[in-house]
């Protein structure tokens, strides 16, 4: 392999873990509170329409507050049925899931006629590639492919990675990052301690739904031109798994995104790799990262332990 | 302290979550511009008015008894078991190894045969989720749903590489012997002299999944298993007084859940499509979820419920053909059941107690 | 009203720390609380006393804003209080220790006790403010916590004094804490209630409720009896006696006397040596070895949390073990999945778990299927090789409902529909009347009303007179006392010493239940 189509992949990487290392943070606070969230492909799937929906207005940013909009009256839905009706927190994500799926098909119908699609977006409604190299062009720096790798993409791509520090700090520096992690181990002791449980987890549950908008309108407006139905595909359930490959962690949320990223651009560039003594077909390099979440689960690689309230409506005690 | 009287919880709760699910949907085909009443009317009219559309009806409503008791089984021993799409998917090898790999000289045998190879990969499929469950406390919703994807990864494998046949380029099988072909519903009904469209993909698995709701009524609630599975799933710890094996149990309740979410296949393979395609479950699996939920765990509702997606399933590929509503609103609607049955079920339970409760002191008041 | 006669006023004229109004709190029909009216003075030790259920519990949690009265007044330091939830508690001062610990087990003490009580936005200020602070209360109040322990490292006893670092970091004023012993073992709970004192002297107040008369004589300065919702009486603690406590709390005079025969100890049924159970890396039981004969009742006594549950555990299948057990000269197994309720009961061991609404039943399943639990496998409950026979099990719950005097007695209503009594009849009667060999019976009247405790006691003892063996294990020691007829002492996983009942009395089993050897009790504070 040369050293073009090596960093080709390893820059394909970059925008192709950006929705994953939205959608896992976004998992990562929801999770953290205690609420599980099977929904983050959802959310991202209804974010990534409602951005392209928008296009009309001509505007990226109109599209992602669209876009997060969507997405945070998903994640009320859940939160909804997750904390103040007390439902099963798994079954109200399968059907926030089922939700977006089907509302973002039958609504791209019948307003675009383009059979599920959104028209193909150009010029104001896409983030551009590398507005850093532009500016770095107009200093006088001159243009490399390893500089490219590094500075060539789309703001979201650096949002995504600000976020990762920034997760890190909220979660360990600051009140609320306390209190999240708290309630998420043992929400009694926040709510004798006299702070609400119910308003720390619906906190947590917006910051999911922000977060998985910005995932779906990256979707749309920067890894495609545009809405396919189901174009999530399952990426939603990566992120689940990379946070879970994360054991919950910020930067580790960072590390198995940019590895199942890696994987799947490999997947999407080469078909089957041939080593020579043993060919690996291209499904086992798509399947890779459901394997690996497995083999951390069974807790043969070091043990993930969710955390300890997770999945479980908060109930004052008689 | 029972606080609905049965046959509200049985039948009212559903049937309210059922009537929102619906006025939302109504609500939405309204707003994309369309009338939801002429909606109703071409499905009811696309699934019931004919023997074909009935036939369709039961063929898709076939599916969804296989896999909503394999979700109830779980359910009962408290597992939740979402990986019902990846176990029929393999459940659908099982079957097509079984058709393809043995020359069945009569359907009958070729039945029993695909029966027991669709339950056996479907089952396998769920043994290792199960075992990590039982013996490593993975958690079930998990593993199962990394379970759908890697046998979504390989049934592509073993489709482009392993059973396409040479010079094709869909990620198929062959086409199955038709010796192995089932008798339709229609000819079925024939026999007994009612005439019946066999125009439609409808046939005896039908009648084999009624069957085996009656034999999984049976066995959860006749049988020291179906006991045991229950205590398990109510009390996890009390199991363990009682000498109950948690580990056998979880895997006895997954290997049945699995098997049986696999018996789908004879349904939509061997049945209907007499090949092996890439997405021979189109999403069963999951609406196993939404007609175990509905149907309140229980064979009997499940039956119901699942002839009742039977019904909005055909009924949505009729709307897509008789006027400009896609399908998917199905999807919508089905969305709503499982929001609604399994999610905010304190949403609609709460309400109907206070009114009972209010009911019955009203009651007491009057005969003072 | 006996209320009305104070008996611990303090010469001072100060305002009470806290007063409570004509307090009355129900739950659907079930009145918790009625017409309560306490007064305790500042810095004093209150105890408030009274048998499970007695209201004591529901009472703070109104005190501490958990749950809203239904009628009365709260007033704190003199000023009538109204407290909605937790945060305006704290407010007033009360800080508030429960029984079953508040903290975050992977969070450092030193987060616990700032969470809820940061000083702003940003952790570092709130953290180092806190350090300082902790080490300060730490040294003065002989706490002994190191600020960055893990709370799950730590034990039980260090875990209660973070509790009780978090109230006094948001300087609470009055401490109340809701059955602290429970869980401690006894040098610790010396520790707690130094600490106790050691608060009182420095002016704050504290309230302590329990059911435990020992805790409140050697404690409190004052102290409040409740019975069935209701307060019946406040005196000063030297003006009282554990005797007249008792009878204020029960309400009658203590005489649990149930009529029986002399034992005549036949055979060995069961002979247990060097049983071990380790649970979470934890040896709960230490090598406890002993014998039963047919036609006698062990009795078990021993602060709960002291191996106890272990031991019933251990014999009726449910906890992994090590050592040897023997049922009628045939050893049983005691690890790997051989070792289970099923297997004890074909050797003749019945179980009635100490909690039976988590072990003994399934609390959705109806009285019938409850009644087949453990016993789903029983030839009589089937109707041929593949399925069971619930008509017979019906059958056989009905005629069970009807021995036992279970009401309602209708087999299809479920568990959770009966009464504590009557639940626990239901458990009785189905290990009962298979004339076991061997009884394991757990806390058998806890929660149980008056009347269904003479009925149970009656039957074990019927059950030992017909030449039966029964293992009882209690944590009251006046159960223990009347129904044994040998009685073992576990402390701490080990077995103390055995006495006789009839020579023995409550002083003697008390002190090895405080795992002291002798009978010096002035030498546990040395």
């Amino acid at each position: 392999m040369d050293l073009a189509s090596f960093l080709q992949i390893l820059d394909s990487t970059i925008r192709l873990a950006t929705p994953l290392l939205f959608a896992c943070l976004a998992g990562l606070f929801s999770e953290r509170a205690g609420v599980f969230d099977i929904g983050l492909e959802g959310k991202m799937l209804v974010a990534a329409f409602a951005a392209a929906a928008s296009y009309a207005t001509g505007s990226v940013w109109v599209g992602v507050l669209a876009g997060i909009g969507a997405s945070l009256l998903f994640a009320a839905i859940h939160g909804l049925a997750s904390i103040t009706f007390r439902g099963n927190q798994l079954i109200s994500g399968v059907a926030v899931n089922f939700l977006a799926s089907g509302l973002t098909v039958v609504l791209g119908t019948s307003w675009f006629h383009l059979g599920g699609q959104t028209p193909a977006l150009v010029g104001g409604m896409r983030f551009a590639d590398g507005p850093m190299m532009t500016a770095l062009a107009e200093i006088g720096v001159a243009k490399s492919p390893v500089l490219d790798l590094i500075f060539g993409h789309s703001i979201l791509v650096y949002v995504s990675l600000a976020c990762v520090p920034l997760t890190w700090w909220i979660l360990y520096r600051t009140r609320f990052g306390l209190r999240l992690r708290a309630v998420g181990e043992n929400p009694a002791a926040v709510d004798t301690a006299g702070v609400s449980v119910t308003g720390l987890r619906y906190a947590a549950v917006a910051i999911t739904g922000v977060l998985c908008g910005l995932a779906g309108a990256y979707m749309s407006m920067g890894l495609s031109a545009g809405f396919l139905r189901e174009m999530t595909a399952g990426r939603g359930y990566i992120a689940l798994a990379a946070l879970i490959f994360a054991k919950w962690r910020p930067w580790y949320a960072l590390m198995a995104c940019l590895l199942f990223g890696l994987l799947d651009a490999v997947a999407i560039r080469f078909q089957n790799i041939d080593l020579g003594f043993v060919v690996i077909p291209v499904q086992f390099t798509q399947a890779l990262p459901y394997i690996l979440t497995v083999i951390i689960l069974a807790g043969f690689v070091g043990k993930a332990v969710p955390p300890r309230a997770g999945g479980e409506a908060y109930v004052k005690e008689r | 302290m029972e606080k609905l009287p049965r046959w509200a919880d049985v039948i009212l709760v559903p049937l309210i979550c059922l009537v929102i699910a619906f006025v939302f949907c109504g609500i939405l085909i309204a707003a994309i511009g369309q009338s939801p009443v002429q909606a109703i009317w071409i499905m009811i009219e696309g699934s019931f008015g004919s023997t074909t559309g009935l036939g369709y009806t039961l063929y898709y409503a076939t599916n969804f008894i296989f896999t909503g008791l394999a979700v109830s089984i779980a359910f009962q021993a408290s597992l939740f078991n979402i990986g019902g799409e990846g176990q029929a998917t393999l459940g659908g090898l099982g079957v097509a190894l079984a058709c393809l790999l043995v020359p069945w000289p009569h359907w009958s045998l070729a039945l029993v045969g695909s029966i027991a190879a669709g339950a056996l990969f479907g089952a396998a499929w769920a043994l290792l989720p199960a075992w990590l469950q039982a013996k490593r406390g993975s958690h079930i919703v998990i593993t199962t749903m990394m379970f759908n994807f890697i046998a979504y990864a390989l049934m592509n494998y073993v489709l482009v590489n392993l059973l396409r046949p040479l010079g094709s380029m869909d990620p198929a099988s062959a086409r199955f012997p038709v010796a192995v072909n089932l008798p339709k519903l229609g000819e079925i009904l024939g026999l007994v002299g009612i005439p019946f469209s066999t125009k439609n993909p409808a046939n005896i698995s039908f009648l084999i999944a009624i069957a085996l709701a009656v034999g999984v009524w049976a066995l959860m609630w006749h049988t020291r298993l179906g006991y045991a599975l229950r205590a398990f799933g109510k009390q996890e710890k009390a199991a363990l007084y009682a000498g109950i094996d948690p580990v056998r149990i979880t895997i006895y309740a997954m290997m049945l859940s699995g098997g049986i979410s696999g018996l789908m296949a004879v349904n939509a393979v061997q049945g209907a499509a007499h090949r092996l395609v890439l997405n021979s479950v189109e999403g069963a699996g999951f609406i196993g979820i939404a007609v175990a939920l509905m149907g309140r765990n229980h064979p009997f509702g499940i039956v119901v419920a699942s002839i009742l997606f039977g019904f909005l399933y055909e009924g949505g590929s009729q709307l897509a053909m008789g006027t400009t509503i896609p399908r998917e609103v199905i999807t919508v609607l089905q969305a709503l059941v499982i929001l609604f049955t399994g999610a905010l079920p304190y949403m609609v339970q709460k309400p109907l107690e206070k009114l009972f409760a209010l009911r019955a002191r009203k009651a007491v008041g009057g005969a003072k | 009203m006996a209320t009305d006669t104070f008996g611990g006023r303090q010469a001072t004229a100060a305002p009470y720390a806290i007063e409570l109004k004509g307090i009355s709190k129900s739950f659907g029909p079930v009145q918790a609380n009625r017409d309560i009216n306490i007064a305790v003075p500042r810095g004093t030790i209150h105890g408030i006393i009274g048998e499970n259920g007695a209201g004591k519990s529901t009472l703070m949690s109104i005190l501490y804003g958990f749950y809203k009265a239904d009628a009365g007044e709260v007033f704190v330091g003199g000023h009538l209080t109204v407290i909605p939830d937790s945060q305006s508690a704290i407010r007033a001062g009360i800080g508030m220790v429960f029984q079953h610990f508040k903290l975050v087990q992977n969070f450092t003490v030193l987060e616990n006790v700032i969470l809820g009580a940061e000083d702003g936005p940003l952790l570092k200020s709130s953290l180092t403010r806190a350090r300082a602070e902790l080490e300060a209360l730490s040294r003065e109040y002989d706490l002994d916590v190191h600020p960055d322990a893990v709370i799950e490292d730590l034990s039980v006893g260090h875990q209660q004094r973070v509790e009780i670092l978090k109230a006094l970091y948001r300087c609470a004023d009055i401490l109340i804490l809701d059955e602290p012993t429970g869980v401690l073992t006894p040098e610790e709970a010396d520790h707690l209630f130094r600490i106790l004192r050691g608060l009182r002297d420095q002016g704050k107040t504290v309230i302590l409720i329990t059911h435990k008369l020992r805790e409140i004589m050697e404690t409190t300065d004052n102290v409040s009896v409740m019975r069935r919702g209701t307060m019946v009486g406040t005196v000063r603690t030297t003006e009282t006696s554990p005797e007249a406590l008792a009878e204020l709390m029960v309400g009658r005079k203590v005489l649990l006397e149930v009529e029986k025969r002399p034992c005549t100890p036949g055979r060995e049924i069961l002979r247990v040596e060097g049983l071990t159970v380790r649970t979470d890396g934890v040896v709960r039981l230490k090598g406890v070895s002993l014998t039963i004969r047919a036609g006698e009742i062990l009795g078990i006594a021993g602060v709960a949390g002291n191996g106890q549950s272990e031991l019933l555990e251990a014999l009726g299948g449910i906890a992994q073990a090590t050592g040897q057990i023997t049922m009628n000269g045939v050893e049983l197994p005691l690890k790997g999945h051989k070792a289970n309720g099923q297997t004890r009961r074909a050797a003749g061991i019945a179980h009635v778990p100490e909690d039976r609404q988590s072990l003994g039943l399934i609390m959705d399943f109806a009285a019938w299927e409850n009644v087949g639990f453990g016993y789903h496998n029983a030839p009589e409950y089937q109707k041929n090789a593949l399925f069971m026979d619930n008509a017979a099990l019906k059958a056989d719950t009905a005629k069970k409902m009807a021995t036992f005097d279970v009401r309602p007695p209708i087999p299809t209503l479920s568990a959770k529909s009966f009464s504590g009594g009557n639940q626990q009849k239901i458990v009785v009667a189905r290990e009962i009347e298979r004339n076991p060999d061997l009884l394991l019976i757990g806390q058998p009247t806890r929660g149980v009303d008056i009347g269904a405790i003479e009925f149970i006691h009656k039957q074990i003892v019927a059950l030992r007179d017909a030449g039966k063996a029964v293992l009882l294990v209690s944590v009251e020691l006046d159960e223990i006392m009347s129904l044994s007829d040998r009685i073992l002492v576990m402390f701490d996983g080990k077995i103390m010493g055995e006495r006789d009942p009839a020579t023995t009395n409550e002083r003697e089993l008390g002190l090895l239940m405080a795992g002291m050897v002798g009978s010096d009790s002035t030498a546990k504070e040395a």
